[in-house]
């Protein structure tokens, strides 16, 4: 039962953040009304961060890994999520063998 | 059944909806909650701090871009900022739900700390046609939050067990899932453009800067791209 201070640090950010997110939409409930560019900038967040998250491991890490990338992207719009993850780490492992 | 008090009955209904409307999901976090354990744990992270991590964030894309950006020791401010950029998205989920839900403003604060995609999603698809309760709330959270961090510290513990994950491309299973979870986004045009750029941009940092800020810019970028995008699609 070890905890680093500097990683239970960085928890307790994560975890404040994260708490203040949730609970700030409370305060500005029907006062909050996006329209336009602004809108689709703030839709825009979540796949902005998911892909930023990933781009180094799919894109620049070597081409088994940036053509799992390329199928598991085909696979994700027909799968449900976790036969997109099966589809990924199998063409990964499968293409590991052959580069 | 408890016919003689009526409210007692209407919890008990209340709760289990919840627990009917949340089963799917949950079972669906079990294997990606063992994921998370498991890559965490091969970071260097130790099941007691992934157990805790679980508890007190409980916010399963902000945990996995963190661990998938983890070095140690760890970078405070850009795991934080990482953290706000991704769940920003709960201001909007919180204020448009938040007038919904049959509780009191302290039982809102205290109960807006379980708020996930799945039960946002599903409480407010109850508000169409019924009131959202506490009892529906706390049955459909409590059963999410149990199951996300006992899959995630027993991952963390098998997986410290399992020794080095690229052996069975399990290292690519966080990228995989994250494929799938930005393919839930959409293909508009305004989306496509958003993801080239924040994969471009994240990429380039990575290399040349270096973890964790590849997230923050690459993700700024992608939203930067996004306005740029709407704007000239609302021109045309």
């Amino acid at each position: 039962m070890t905890i680093d201070t500097t990683t239970l640090l960085a928890i307790i950010a994560m975890a404040v953040v994260t708490y203040f997110t949730r609970i700030a939409g409370l305060f500005v409930a029907n006062r909050l009304v996006l329209r336009g560019r602004a809108k689709a900038a703030f839709d825009a967040i979540p796949p902005a961060v998911l892909v930023a998250v990933i781009a180094p491991t799919a894109l620049t890490t070597g081409w088994a890994e940036a053509i799992a990338a390329a199928i598991t992207a085909a696979a994700a719009f027909r799968l449900p999520l976790l036969g997109t993850v099966a589809v990924g780490v199998v063409s990964v492992v499968l293409l590991r063998g052959v580069f | 059944m408890d016919q003689a008090n009526p409210h007692s009955g209407a919890y008990g209904r209340e709760a289990r909806a919840g627990l009917r409307d949340i089963a799917p999901a949950a079972i669906a976090a079990i294997p990606i909650g063992l994921l998370f354990g498991a890559v965490a744990a091969a970071k260097g992270l130790t099941p007691a701090e992934v157990g805790l991590m679980s508890a007190l964030v409980f916010a399963g894309g902000a945990q996995f871009a963190a661990i998938e950006a983890w070095v140690h020791p760890a970078p405070i401010a850009a795991l934080a900022f990482a953290t706000f950029l991704i769940n920003v998205r709960h201001v909007l989920m919180g204020a448009s739900l938040g007038p919904k839900i049959r509780m009191t403003t302290l039982e809102k604060f205290l109960s807006f700390f379980f708020m996930t995609d799945e039960s946002w999603a599903l409480s407010e698809r109850r508000a169409l046609d019924r009131p959202v309760t506490g009892a529906y709330w706390a049955a459909m959270v409590a059963a999410l939050y149990a199951n996300w961090l006992a899959s995630t510290t027993l991952g963390a513990v098998l997986g410290s067990f399992l020794g080095d994950p690229a052996r069975l491309g399990a290292d690519f299973a966080f990228t995989a899932l994250f494929i799938g979870l930005i393919a839930g986004f959409g293909r508009s045009r305004v989306t496509l453009v958003t993801v080239a750029v924040s994969a471009a941009v994240a990429a380039l940092v990575h290399r040349f800067i270096g973890a964790p800020w590849h997230v923050a810019s690459g993700a700024l970028a992608g939203i930067a791209a996004a306005y740029l995008a709407a704007g000239r699609g609302a021109r045309s």
